[in-house]
């Protein structure tokens, strides 16, 4: 039997990946503790925690009550008395009962403290649609959070971030939201097995292209390289650029890619009104108007709640068809 | 009542004085409001001055602190430095919080003094994650968190004590019931106006005290922290007080009477400690010329400590918005 290759790439889903990020960070600092709504016995709503209460006890993964703006801020104050703490929220939907604590706590008190405090909390968070459970649980809100200055926002969109940005998120000693979107839990991909870390500051050019820019991130980012295939079919030769933060914004990548393949479409799963793909338009109409031949376009969620039917859902999230079609008529117009 | 608090004659005066450091202190505020050096909101602590002097008396420096939006009388009686905290009221970069967070919002790390906070409620979440995080760092102190009466009817109040029971979290529970939260009556704001029978739904144990006695309060909250302590669960003070001003400096004070508010003054908790000392001949008259001399000094090096400071460069205004490290 041959040796595994030192770089051997591990495969693994997103889930796993996400456990073995907390697993990690339980491990290597004693400050760090997790907390949320049936993290525990339950093993997680999305199974992310399953198994590490076994391993690490109550003590440190604390299920909670449905109390999300306790237990968030529980988290801000923990965070400010020298823990680490890690809360996750079930689903972004569920965050709105603890926008409080985030917003007018865990991002005021450092500015409003004059520096004397910091609040290095992550919380995980759960977004998007696509499983047919209607409006209340299939939210993409994270555009509303990348809109407070004191926030982090992370939105790993590959197992490999998945697995590393934990890290990054911790060492910031700012409040950091991770955003994972539902679709990606039993997505699978490959780990190289001598990798330990990925930067949490920078957008990725996920695969390159010369004729247009492709910007997104999490959810729909698999559905922007599955755009730029079809294109490349046509003979379109798509830059898919991975944004995996929100906050803040990485706006050198965004305008080096349109600066070279002078088009862009922006694809985000919010809503089109005042959402993250408007800021990242206007950053590129502000900074690179004259570098475009096209005009700027984006694919959103249309303006609704997100319904259950599933013909429904999917008229009103971004799809592969529609993205492809909106690049097709930047490249070639009519 | 009082087998818990040693009444040796410097404590008395040490307490009074407390009490009147935060009303001159305030009434010196009202001026500067007046003359426009202070803006925005003032809230004031008038005649609530026995509760936070009674409770932190209690408290050890270890100790930590949540307060309210109403909080120079917390601030003052948890010894946070009075020069600085006239220079926060007036904006000042020698201001505890360099002038960003004014009169609601005094933080002092030194003192554990985790901030006051202008959301009605938001600080009881937080006093459960301070407590916490000294448990499972195995301090044994107590975090005091006060809040008004009007905190009891935000969800997070009804959060908060379920998880610190649950939790068994050395939290000493400190509301300031001062009848209004605004213009809202307790009467015509809660159906059971008992509330300490409210915090008994979630079987975190409580007692009513005057809160316009510092001595039944500081009683009290020894008593709290004792079994706090060796009880391992939180506990719940209700302190029956009364605000002799208006909710803010913006308040005409419509919704009730000035005959109301002038028998509450007769009982104000200054008045009555004072006027038992001298009963009792506990304190001499230059004794207490002395302790307002000595305050009133204090007060006006805090005024011109206050003038005297420079205000944050603009260019600063989005440093700690994000910070670059964790203040150790």
């Amino acid at each position: 039997m041959n040796a595994p290759q030192a770089n051997a790439a591990a495969r693994m889903t997103y889930r796993e990946a996400c456990k073995q990020a907390l697993r990690e960070a339980l491990l290597s600092d004693p400050r760090v503790f997790l907390m949320g709504e049936d993290i525990g016995r339950y093993g997680g709503c999305y199974a992310v925690t399953k198994g590490l209460l076994e391993e690490f006890g109550e003590e440190r993964i604390r299920d909670t009550p449905l109390s999300e703006s306790a237990f968030v801020g529980a988290g801000v104050g923990a965070a400010m008395a020298g823990m680490r703490p890690i809360v996750e929220i079930m689903t972004v939907n569920f965050s709105l009962l603890a926008l409080d604590q985030i917003v007018n706590n865990a991002v005021t008190i450092p500015h409003m403290s004059g520096g004397q405090f910091a609040i290095p909390l992550v919380i995980r968070m759960a977004t998007g649609g696509g499983r047919r459970v209607a409006a209340q649980h299939s939210r993409s809100l994270e555009g509303w959070y990348a809109h407070i200055p004191g926030l982090r926002v992370l939105t790993p969109a590959t197992v490999e971030d998945a697995r590393f940005m934990l890290k990054g998120a911790l060492a910031d000693p700012n409040p950091v939201i991770i955003f994972e979107h539902v679709m990606l839990y039993n997505m699978e991909g490959d780990l190289p097995s001598d990798m330990k870390v990925v930067e949490i500051a920078h957008a990725k050019v996920h695969r390159a292209g010369r004729d247009i820019s492709l910007i997104t991130y999490g959810g729909s980012l698999f559905k922007a390289l599955e755009a730029a295939d079809a294109l490349a079919a046509e003979g379109i030769d798509a830059e898919v650029i991975d944004l995996r933060g929100l906050r803040p914004l990485d706006t050198k990548t965004i305008l080096d890619s349109v600066a070279k393949t002078r088009r862009c479409v922006i694809i985000d799963e919010g809503w089109r009104s005042g959402s993250i793909s408007a800021e990242i338009g206007m950053r590129i109409a502000e900074e690179a108007f004259f570098e475009l031949d096209a005009p700027l376009r984006r694919v959103c969620s249309r303006e609704a709640p997100i319904p259950f039917a599933a013909h429904l859902e999917d008229a009103c999230l971004p799809q592969v068809a529609t993205i492809v079609a909106v690049a097709r008529e930047l490249v070639r117009p009519s | 009542m009082t087998k818990k608090v040693h009444l040796d004659h410097a404590h008395l005066l040490h307490l009074l004085k407390a009490m009147i450091r935060i009303r001159h202190f305030e009434a010196k505020c009202v001026e500067l409001y007046q003359a426009q050096k202070i803006l925005g909101f003032l809230h004031l602590y008038d005649g609530e001055e026995a509760v936070s002097v009674g409770v932190m008396e209690a408290l050890t420096q270890d100790d930590a602190v949540i307060a309210t939006y109403r909080e120079h009388g917390q601030a003052l009686a948890r010894g946070v430095d009075p020069k600085c905290l006239m220079a926060e009221m007036m904006g000042k970069l020698n201001g505890c919080c360099r002038g960003r967070g004014g009169s609601m919002h005094f933080f002092d790390r030194a003192r554990r003094f985790y901030g006051g906070n202008a959301i009605v409620g938001g600080g009881l979440p937080l006093a459960l994650g301070v407590a916490l995080a000294d448990k499972m760092q195995r301090r044994s102190t107590v975090t005091a968190c006060f809040f008004g009466e009007g905190a009891v009817d935000e969800g997070e109040f009804h959060e908060t004590l379920n998880l610190a029971k649950l939790w068994r979290l050395p939290i000493l529970f400190v509301c300031e019931n001062n009848l209004y939260s605004m213009g809202m009556a307790v009467e015509r704001a809660e159906a059971d106006t008992d509330f300490v029978h409210k915090a008994s739904g979630y079987r975190v144990a409580g007692e009513k005290v005057d809160g316009m006695d510092v001595v039944a309060v500081e009683s009290a909250a020894r008593n709290a922290i004792d079994r706090i302590r060796s009880e391992n669960d939180p506990y719940f003070l209700e302190c029956r007080t009364y605000r002799f001003r208006a909710h803010s400096m913006f308040d005409a004070q419509l919704y009730r009477s000035k005959d109301e508010v002038e028998a509450w003054r007769k009982k104000g908790p200054i008045v009555r400690f004072q006027t038992w000392l001298e009963a009792n001949r506990l304190i001499k008259p230059e004794e207490l010329a002395a302790i307002e001399e000595e305050v009133d000094k204090e007060i006006a090096a805090a005024v011109a400590f206050a003038e005297a400071g420079g205000l944050e460069p603009v260019s600063e205004v989005e440093r700690f918005v994000t910070m670059e490290a964790v203040p150790s």
